[in-house]
């Protein structure tokens, strides 16, 4: 294998696969990205046997051939190099090394043989659609705050995504939770997706999936089975195993008759929380707002530490009613809110509250709240 | 030279004998007077109190454990002569002194007996540091005036009026910190009492193998050996950097105790740092439902204990040893502190399912770590599960109950099996 290829086209489809790659692994081939290079163009694949990504690019191909090396080092040894730079790399199949040559630097790299790098089985998916990266970016990016980190509730370590009916009618839908918040986010069924299986998308996937939405105008082919996701863009292949376990039926944890109304200004409001949070106690964080007529008061007691109180002005006509709140919580569902006013619906101090931004409908959240 | 007869409790100048009673138990030593950071350690103290209480057990070898299956808690003295040890199996504790007798231990009666003796020195200090039911930690620095007496005799007098009252020994140690205090009161056991003064720390500690450090234990024996460092005084050659280099916090340690030198204080209450209840298994078992059995019956041990002290945990933590001994590990962090039965059992359940059907296990532990105040315990809720709350209204209404009728007034079915 010979080539050459322009230093950032090289930096940026390597980034994504070094991405990838485990830090720690126990299979040394795991590390490596697999570099092949056939036409006019190379591609790079890394693993870590539930992820796949493959990145191509365009290349001056003197030589077709494949071979593995370091991702992490190769992606560091690119990086560093200046800007503009035209990079060789060039297999020596005699000495096992790959030789990266720009300008006056050389350097070789030891390779592992293509033949033992793991390639993810094709599979046959179901559901074939194309959504706009504009849309997909907004449903992965609202819900994921919401994913669990709790090992032992592993059905909840990703983003649920999978088809339902909304208020106007048949929707894509991200749903997360971590029991203490859910996030529920949807956007009109793209066309072809209908009767698409549900699928856990992984954390990891939805933070490398991610990489490939920043472009508004990108449009991603997704692919889905009932064990397997694929996103991909004309250059990169995101190909990823699902979570194989049932998302409990949220549907249930979604108050529907909370008819306490709050609204409140979301940017006022998180600053307020942040503010008065500075005194909580590190570990709970607990807040709490009572609510009277038009007024909202945050305050936090933690005896060890102090007190903090703020009163803010908003749109309240109900019943007064205290209740609290984790802050950390409450400051990263109203940083979700870009557009209009954060709207709070509540029940009692003791039952999930629902916020939403104005009216829309589209993404809900759910908080619980915490004595206080 | 200071002495003290230890039987009628009389100061005088030194010799021999006691110049008032003839008692040959006499202590003399320099800093007789001075000293004020002891360490009391009941002899044999299970093994005691039944020997007390049962006086026909007085001249026989006496093995408090429990049943086949248990380890020797308390050998008494004629039982060790045959080399019977604490944690020892019985099986082997049995094959070693086959005339012994086996005491199913009275957890109670020995609680009764320990507070006893706490009382007795809280009347000395109120710096007390208990490390079990059978031994503590005294200060007793700046008691002299108001007890118009040094140190030395108060404890004199402490370990007498045990034996007159309690009918129990117990053994002491006087030093200047915590570390050498320990070391003495197990320089003389039973009915003994140790001096270890500032003038002789040194001379002392040097010759002694490093094992007779607090906190040295096989593991670190074993890392301290592959270093070349068997005794105090091998320890006493490496610089305090080097130690911290290859021995990390622990080097820090050793370096200043190798030196006789200890400053922590004796607290009245040390800050507990976990709780955890464990059972050894009359046979291996890996049957899930004998297992969540005990787990629930654990978990329910470990919250009550949580809610007596007003803490909580934010780990939970299960222990499994396998029938091979092989010891199973396992922590869970949860999102706030409990001190529910519920959430302990669920999460060590959680934990369990987790860790397999590696069994049969011969012991299995749930514990509570990372503790926290009750006040930052169980404030929120769960979204995925809207029976918690209803199940924690569940318990603290049973527990109420069993406050006001008792233990068995009220149990979980679960808790049966």
């Amino acid at each position: 294998m010979k080539l050459s290829i322009e230093r950032g086209t090289l930096l940026k489809a390597l980034a994504q696969a070094q991405s990838v790659v485990e830090r720690r692994n126990t299979i040394p081939i795991l590390a490596n990205v697999l570099i092949e290079a056939e036409g006019n163009q190379v591609s790079f694949r890394a693993t870590d046997l539930d992820i796949e990504v493959v990145d191509r690019a365009p290349a001056m191909v003197e030589r077709s051939g494949a071979t593995t090396v370091s991702a992490v080092m190769l992606h560091e040894i690119v990086r560093k190099l200046p800007d503009g730079a035209l990079v060789n790399l060039t297999e020596d199949a005699a000495s096992g090394r790959l030789t990266i040559a720009a300008g006056r630097s050389t350097f070789s790299l030891a390779t592992l043989p293509k033949e033992d790098f793991p390639v993810m089985a094709t599979s046959e998916y179901s559901s074939n659609f194309s959504a706009p990266a504009k849309v997909l970016r907004r449903l992965f990016d609202k819900a994921k705050f919401a994913i669990s980190t709790e090992e032992t509730r592993y059905y909840l370590n990703g983003v649920y995504m999978h088809t339902a009916t909304g208020e106007d009618g048949p929707t894509l839908r991200c749903v997360a939770t971590d029991g203490h918040r859910l996030a529920r986010i949807d956007a009109p069924l793209p066309e072809g997706a209908a009767g698409m299986p549900g699928v856990i998308v992984p954390r990891k996937t939805v933070n490398e999936l991610r990489k490939l939405l920043d472009d508004d105008e990108a449009t991603i082919a997704v692919s889905v089975s009932e064990t397997k996701v694929r996103f991909a863009t004309p250059l990169i292949t995101l190909t990823s195993k699902v979570i194989d376990g049932t998302f409990p039926d949220y549907t249930r944890v979604i108050p529907m008759n909370n008819t306490r109304r709050l609204e409140v200004d979301a940017s006022e409001f998180a600053k307020a929380v942040d503010r008065v949070a500075t005194v909580s106690s590190e570990r709970s964080r607990a807040v709490k707002l009572s609510l009277d007529e038009d007024r909202l008061i945050l305050s936090v007691n933690a005896p060890d530490s102090g007190a903090a109180e703020e009163e803010l002005a908003v749109a309240y006509g109900d019943e007064r009613l205290e209740i609290g709140f984790n802050a950390k919580y409450l400051l990263e569902i109203a940083s979700q809110v870009d557009r209009e006013n954060a709207v709070f619906l509540f029940n009692s101090s003791g039952d999930p509250t629902l916020m939403r931004e104005g009216n829309d409908t589209s993404a809900v959240y759910v908080v619980m709240p915490m004595r206080v | 030279m200071p002495a003290l007869c230890r039987d009628c409790l009389t100061s005088f100048a030194g010799g021999a004998r006691c110049p008032a009673c003839r008692s040959p138990r006499v202590l003399t030593h320099p800093e007789l007077t001075s000293l004020s950071i002891a360490h009391m350690d009941c002899d044999a103290f299970y093994a005691s109190v039944e020997k007390r209480d049962n006086p026909d057990l007085r001249d026989k070898p006496v093995i408090v454990g429990g049943g086949q299956r248990g380890v020797v808690s308390t050998a008494c003295y004629l039982a060790r002569i045959h080399g019977v040890r604490s944690a020892m199996p019985m099986f082997q504790a049995l094959k070693l002194c086959p005339e012994a007798v086996v005491v199913k231990p009275r957890m109670a009666v020995y609680a009764e007996a320990s507070r006893a003796i706490r009382a007795m020195m809280e009347a000395l200090t109120p710096a007390v540091e208990p490390l079990s039911l059978d031994e503590a930690f005294l200060d007793l620095t700046g008691t002299e005036r108001l007890h118009g007496a040094p140190p030395a005799v108060l404890l004199a007098r402490l370990v007498r009026r045990m034996e007159e009252e309690l009918g129990l020994t117990g053994s002491v140690g006087l030093s200047h910190n915590k570390f050498l205090a320990k070391i003495a009161s197990d320089l003389d056991k039973p009915r003994g009492f140790s001096v270890i003064g500032r003038a002789e720390t040194a001379t002392f500690l040097t010759p002694h193998p490093v094992r007779i450090i607090w906190g040295v234990g096989t593991a670190t024996q074993a890392a301290l050996e592959a270093a070349g460092i068997r005794r105090i005084a091998d320890l006493l050659r490496w610089d305090r950097a080097d130690l911290v280099a290859r021995f990390g916090h622990m080097g820090e340690r050793l370096y200043h105790l190798a030196r006789g030198e200890d400053h922590r204080r004796v607290n009245r209450d040390e800050k507990l740092k976990s709780i955890s209840k464990e059972t050894t298994f009359f046979e291996d078992t890996a049957e899930a439902d004998i297992l969540d059995g005990h787990l629930w019956r654990l978990s329910e041990q470990v919250a009550d204990r949580a809610k007596a002290k007003g803490l909580a945990g934010r780990v939970v933590v299960l222990k499994l040893k396998r029938g091979d001994f092989q010891l199973i590990s396992r922590r869970h962090s949860l999102n706030e502190p409990t001190q529910l039965t519920d959430r302990i059992y669920r999460a060590a359940r959680a934990l369990l399912d987790q860790a397999g059907a590696r069994g049969p296990f011969r012991l299995i532990g749930v514990g509570i770590a990372d503790l926290a105040p009750e006040a930052e315990a169980d404030l929120s809720g769960d979204l995925l599960d809207p029976q918690a709350a209803k199940r924690a209204g569940a318990e603290r209404a049973a527990d109420a109950i069993r406050a006001r009728f008792g233990r068995a007034a009220i149990i979980k079915g679960r808790a049966l099996r």
